[in-house]
């Protein structure tokens, strides 16, 4: 077996496969399916400072090779997480770690400050770039001035591995990153999802309660390849690549294109078992090229 | 309950008229428990425009056969390819999901399964449970016309069946909740029903005013399956809440239907 081992900004992950966060719960939802220790990371569901009830239904819609969502952020707020949700998955042996979301600087800060109090808990992912709330989320994620004015207030606030999930919803990918990386972040992830819509012909109206929503799956797979591509060579701070992602052949194509480590997200509404089959491809693809460390493939593009 | 992938084998499909195929699936090794009311979600393969699993209802487990049944209604693409498995095909299947009914606390309990189209399919399985627990049932069972009822041979082995059909071709004429025997006959302590949304509304109506215990099954449109996506809420006296795990089957005194 290859040394499948990465390390994130200081995160030591054991395989580059992490969950992307709200396609996975809190990981509790997926135990019968597998064994949540032999995933690298798990992102749990997006958290903010205060509850929140999210859009109405409907809330999804398929579309070719992918799906749409509105969530909007649904949880149940950092104080319900931290009594409730951290005691049940704190001694889960792997990465837990929280995404975190806000509508402005000081609640970002606040929410972090307050994950970054739970000792099992190495990192946060900041979400900057949620499509589906009308204050905050992607409004701080589409300009480098708006990215890097909250980065900066969660860095002052939260000490461990803070990784930025950025937007794909943007001109300009890799200047976004670069501000986030100037600002403190420890590593980026990318990209969240592509805003869309769908339309129901016969009722002549948009299918999601607010219209519009965050297109996922295959279909955004070579945008975020990509947009990875890019910014794997705009930024010094490690990379983790999302958006697509089937199986283990997707996940090499992110690490070749300069990825430090992958995220799956709707793949695991396909295959709850997912995770661990791309985490053991992916093994499979180093032997098979002779490599004896996963990191010799991070951004072994040849062009 | 504990939840398994499998890759369950076609023993048969039968389309019991068109557009409806009932599946019968089995396993090399004995189907876990299942409780009626709870559902699989249903791997499409081969389909251009089907991405997601889809939702079905336990419409029965045979265990002395251990099988599986599955009634699909054909309605898009992916069901389609559903309905077109054979003998002998596969089937990755994610069971069993979500909550069931509940089932009467006492043999004496006389209970009420209400059905409308395609949603008579969970209450085999539920009227199966219910008929083995010594609990008395009564069917009312509703479509457009007679066409549109299914497996009334095998409600009948279980209780009473009572039908109404739109165009009176079989049964009483009207809804199922202008059927006489919610006039006639005896008090029911519980009702359970699946069908279309205001069917099921009208006879949680019903329920709330003769004050009988009503649950309902929801198939909001649905991701995961597993409580995971956060996209099949339904709005309730808790907040929105996934139908996939905290459902599909509610209590009507949680939702916030406007009866």
């Amino acid at each position: 077996m290859a040394d499948l081992s990465v390390n994130i900004g200081g995160l030591e992950l054991k395989n580059p496969v992490m969950t992307a966060s709200g396609t996975f719960g809190y990981g509790l939802e997926f135990a019968d399916f597998v064994n949540l220790e032999d995933i690298g990371g798990i992102i749990v569901k997006g958290t903010t400072l205060k509850p929140r009830e999210g859009n109405p239904y409907p809330r999804m819609a398929e579309t070719a090779q992918g799906m749409l969502n509105c969530v909007g952020l649904q949880n149940k707020g950092v104080d319900y997480f931290c009594e409730h949700i951290y005691p049940q998955i704190k001694d889960i042996r792997t990465n837990m770690i929280v995404n975190v979301s806000g509508s402005c600087c000081e609640d970002y800060a606040e929410c972090a400050a307050r994950i970054g109090e739970l000792e099992r808990i190495p990192a946060i992912e900041l979400n900057i770039s949620c499509p589906n709330v009308k204050q905050g989320g992607m409004a701080f994620g589409v300009t480098a001035e708006g990215a890097s004015a909250v980065v900066r207030a969660v860095r002052e606030a939260y000490k461990k591995t803070l990784i930025v999930k950025l937007s794909p919803n943007v001109t300009d990918i890799a200047g976004i990153a670069r501000s986030v990386e100037d600002a403190g972040a420890d590593a980026v992830s990318l990209i969240n999802t592509l805003m869309g819509m769908a339309v129901d012909i016969e009722k002549r109206r948009p299918v999601l309660s607010i219209a519009t929503g965050g297109l996922s799956g295959p279909a955004v797979k070579p945008v975020a390849l990509r947009m990875v591509w890019q910014v794997a060579k705009a930024v010094k701070i490690p990379v983790v690549g999302l958006g697509g992602i089937m199986n283990a052949r997707d996940a090499v194509e992110f690490l070749l294109a300069g990825a430090s480590a992958v995220e799956i997200g709707t793949a695991n509404f396909i295959d709850p078992a997912v995770t661990v089959k791309v985490a053991r491809g992916i093994d499979e693809y180093l032997e098979r090229h002779g490599c004896r460390s996963v990191r010799e493939i991070i951004g072994a593009l040849e062009e | 309950m504990k939840k398994y992938i499998l890759d369950l084998t076609v023993t048969a499909n039968e389309h019991l008229r068109e557009g409806y195929a009932l599946l019968r699936l089995t396993d090399s090794r004995p189907l876990p428990p299942m409780l009626p009311g709870q559902f699989a979600e249903l791997k499409v393969d081969g389909s251009e425009t089907t991405f997601l699993r889809r939702p079905i209802s336990i419409n029965y487990v045979d265990e002395e056969k251990n099988e599986v049944w599955f009634l699909i209604h054909e309605v898009g693409d992916g069901t389609r390819k559903l309905g077109a498995l054979g003998a002998g095909d596969k089937l990755n299947v994610v069971l069993p999901l979500g909550n069931g009914f509940t089932l009467p606390a006492s043999p004496d309990e006389k209970v009420l399964l209400v059905g409308g189209g395609v949603g008579t399919a969970p209450l085999l399985y539920l009227g199966k449970r219910m008929a083995e627990a010594g609990n008395r049932l009564a069917f009312l069972l509703g479509g457009r016309s007679a066409g549109d009822l299914m497996q009334l041979e095998l409600f009948r082995t279980l209780g009473d069946v009572y039908i109404t059909t739109e165009d009176g071709s079989e049964g009483e004429k009207g809804f199922v909740t202008q059927h006489s025997v919610l006039r006639d006959g005896p008090r029911f302590d519980r009702i359970a029903t699946c069908g279309p949304k205001p069917m099921m509304m009208a006879v949680a109506r019903y329920a709330k005013a003769e004050r009988i215990v009503c649950e309902v099954s929801l198939e909001n449109m649905m991701a995961c399956g597993l409580g995971a996506c956060l996209c099949c809420v339904e709005n309730t006296t808790d907040g929105h809440v996934c139908v996939c795990k905290e459902g599909p089957v509610f209590n009507t005194d949680r939702l916030l239907w406007q009866i």
